[in-house]
């Protein structure tokens, strides 16, 4: 098993359909196979221990995506937007490593140790390769791909993902070739983030056509919509507020959307309201809520569009609250909710997400963080229905305890996301002699609106228990994010120290 | 021969192509009624020709207990057969797309 295989037999069916549009220029598949051979021999013969790509979504991503997958290295995409210090601390850990940098970057890699190439000088550098077929090293637990983690909580640690997890995940939840023709996918989340590899690889393997969009901005996102005639497409939460406030604001007519038949969304949590303006907005468009991690290879759980209509349009609120849910988990994977102890929950009851399947790795280049029975603590919160529909309430370390009660900040967000006047919130842990830890607030008013820290504190009261009024609020501007749509709650913290 | 995951193994009739997902003891593995070969034959080899219902890339092929899977990397005109039983295909169950 090779992620390889993915593209191999993409070529072989389907050769001369197009895989690839970036920047008007298109690939088909025989030529991304092709490029991917030629590129396999020069990591072969470079002697290199990794192969690192820094750059934002260009046809170098998939091409060396699978090209290191054949010749049997790891593929480590770098986070173009970490400072230089930050990124010669990663840089050192996978040495000696070919590199493929961004034609305009302007950092310095004179001491890298390895290959670095720009973009451009890397593709015209696999014309003049061999063309013949790489023989491609098959080793299913050979490591295809080393993500470094975000590092919100630290030093980012190397996440692993196998062969064997990345071809289980994908020939359990894609149907290959299972995209028509004119089907088109609009990446627009970066490549070094595991949404973004897993839009790669599905896409190749449904043989659905990958439009890249090199770097987000809502405008241009509708405007590729409409100019590549984009069926369907993954947005991280922030992306999807910013692309419906442009069509709010009529900035862009929806009308100008009508080949788009499917939205997923994911990689943080999604505020209420902004799912149920979209699906008002774009009622013809199907929308998929995913949750997963870089540890379990992407996707464990999804909402899917007859669930998000059902739950709109329906008046019981038991049913309808269904959309601030991540569904349900994928055939192949097992979910647990446990307390502290471990010990199993039931229904209901919030505690600690536990997840196992054959996608799952759960493994880190520093330790293995699998437990008894393959089972992977995800160190998210949250409860599972009686239905099976999981709820997220935050990171377990983002938990509050005051005063001994567990308290999730998503209880409070989700309350004050429903009040017009507030267009975002955060809820952290400050440190407090009574209480060990008391509950700050940011918040962040919509533009021209007013509100006292009173009107807060009474719609609190209101809904809940009076142990989750805030001990202190602030009026922020934005809440900061980093570019994949995860809150950053340490900044927030660090504003009330 | 030892049958394991990722094991790719080519048709002696036909075009086919395999992958194994899931191995199980023996190996009576054969396509268009002969015997699977990890590498290509230069000369293809008669077929049994009840045993020739084709089998399809992306297609993943079991049989009753699923005890054995294989992934069809190339199409061709030879059926795929374990112990004497012809494989069938599993269906991947459809999921939205999610990425």
């Amino acid at each position: 098993m090779n992620i390889s295989l993915f593209l191999q037999m993409a070529a072989e069916a389907c050769p001369e359909r197009v895989a690839l549009t970036h920047e008007d220029k298109h690939y088909t598949y025989a030529e991304l196979y092709g490029a991917a051979n030629r590129a396999a021999w020069q990591f072969s013969r470079s002697g290199c221990q990794f192969v690192s790509v820094l750059d934002v979504s260009s046809p170098a991503v998939p091409i060396s995506l699978i090209a290191a997958a054949m010749a049997g290295i790891p593929y480590v995409p770098l986070n173009y937007r970490l400072s230089e210090q930050q990124l010669k601390e990663l840089l050192d850990r996978i040495e000696p490593v070919f590199l493929i940098v961004d034609d305009h970057t302007t950092a310095d890699f004179e001491q890298v140790e390895g290959k670095v190439q720009g973009r451009k000088a890397f593709m015209a550098s696999l014309a003049a390769e061999p063309g013949e077929n790489f023989a491609c090293v098959e080793d299913p637990s050979g490591v295809a791909i080393q993500l470094f983690t975000s590092g919100t909580t630290g030093t980012p640690k190397a996440a692993l993902l196998r062969h064997e997890h990345l071809v289980s995940y994908i020939l359990g939840s894609v149907e290959f070739m299972g995209a028509a023709e004119e089907q088109a996918t609009l990446v627009s989340v970066p490549p070094y983030h595991i949404a973004g590899i897993s839009a790669v690889m599905s896409s190749i393997y449904a043989c659905r056509r990958i439009v890249q969009l090199p770097s987000f901005d809502a405008m241009d996102w509708l405007n590729l919509c409409s100019q590549e005639q984009v069926t369907n497409a993954f947005v991280v939460p922030t992306m999807m507020t910013r692309i419906i406030d442009e069509l709010e604001q009529e900035n862009f007519s929806s009308d100008r959307l009508g080949s788009l038949t499917a939205i997923a969304y994911g990689g943080g949590k999604m505020p209420l309201p902004v799912i149920e303006r979209a699906l008002d907005l774009l009622p013809e468009v199907s929308f998929t809520n995913a949750y997963g991690l870089t540890e379990t290879s992407s996707t464990v759980t999804l909402l899917d569009p007859d669930d998000h209509r059902e739950a709109f349009n329906h008046d019981d609120l038991a049913i309808r609250s269904r959309l601030g849910s991540v569904g349900k988990a994928l055939p192949s994977i097992e979910i647990e909710i446990r307390d502290e102890s471990g010990n199993k929950l039931d229904h209901n009851q919030a505690g600690e997400i536990y997840v196992r399947g054959p996608q799952v790795s759960g493994e880190y280049l520093e330790r293995n963080a699998l437990i008894e029975d393959g089972w992977f603590p995800t160190r998210d919160a949250g409860y599972i229905d009686e239905h099976g529909y999981l709820y997220l309430s935050g990171r377990a370390d983002d938990v509050i305890v005051r005063g001994g009660e567990n308290i999730s900040p998503a209880e409070i967000e989700d309350v004050l996301y429903q009040h017009s006047s507030i267009s975002d919130v955060a809820a952290v842990a400050v440190p407090s002699e009574q209480w060990g830890e008391a509950i700050a607030l940011a918040v962040v008013l919509k533009p021209g609106a007013e509100l006292a820290e009173e009107d807060i504190r009474s719609l609190i009261r209101s809904k809940l228990r009076s142990s989750r009024l805030p001990e202190v609020i602030q009026f922020s501007q934005e809440l900061p994010y980093n570019e994949a749509g995860k809150l950053l709650r340490r900044v927030i913290k660090s504003w009330f120290s | 021969m030892e049958l394991k995951p990722g094991l790719r193994l080519k048709s002696a009739v036909c075009e086919a192509e395999v992958m194994v997902i899931k191995a199980a003891a023996g190996n009576e593995l054969t396509c268009g009624g002969e015997a699977l070969v990890e590498q290509v034959l230069e000369q293809k080899v008669g077929a049994n020709e009840a045993h020739m219902h084709g089998c399809v890339i992306g297609k993943r092929y079991v049989n009753e207990a699923e005890s054995i899977e294989l992934l069809c990397i190339k199409s061709g005109e030879g059926s795929l057969y374990y112990n004497g039983d012809e494989l069938m295909t599993k269906d991947t169950k459809k999921l939205p797309s999610s990425d």
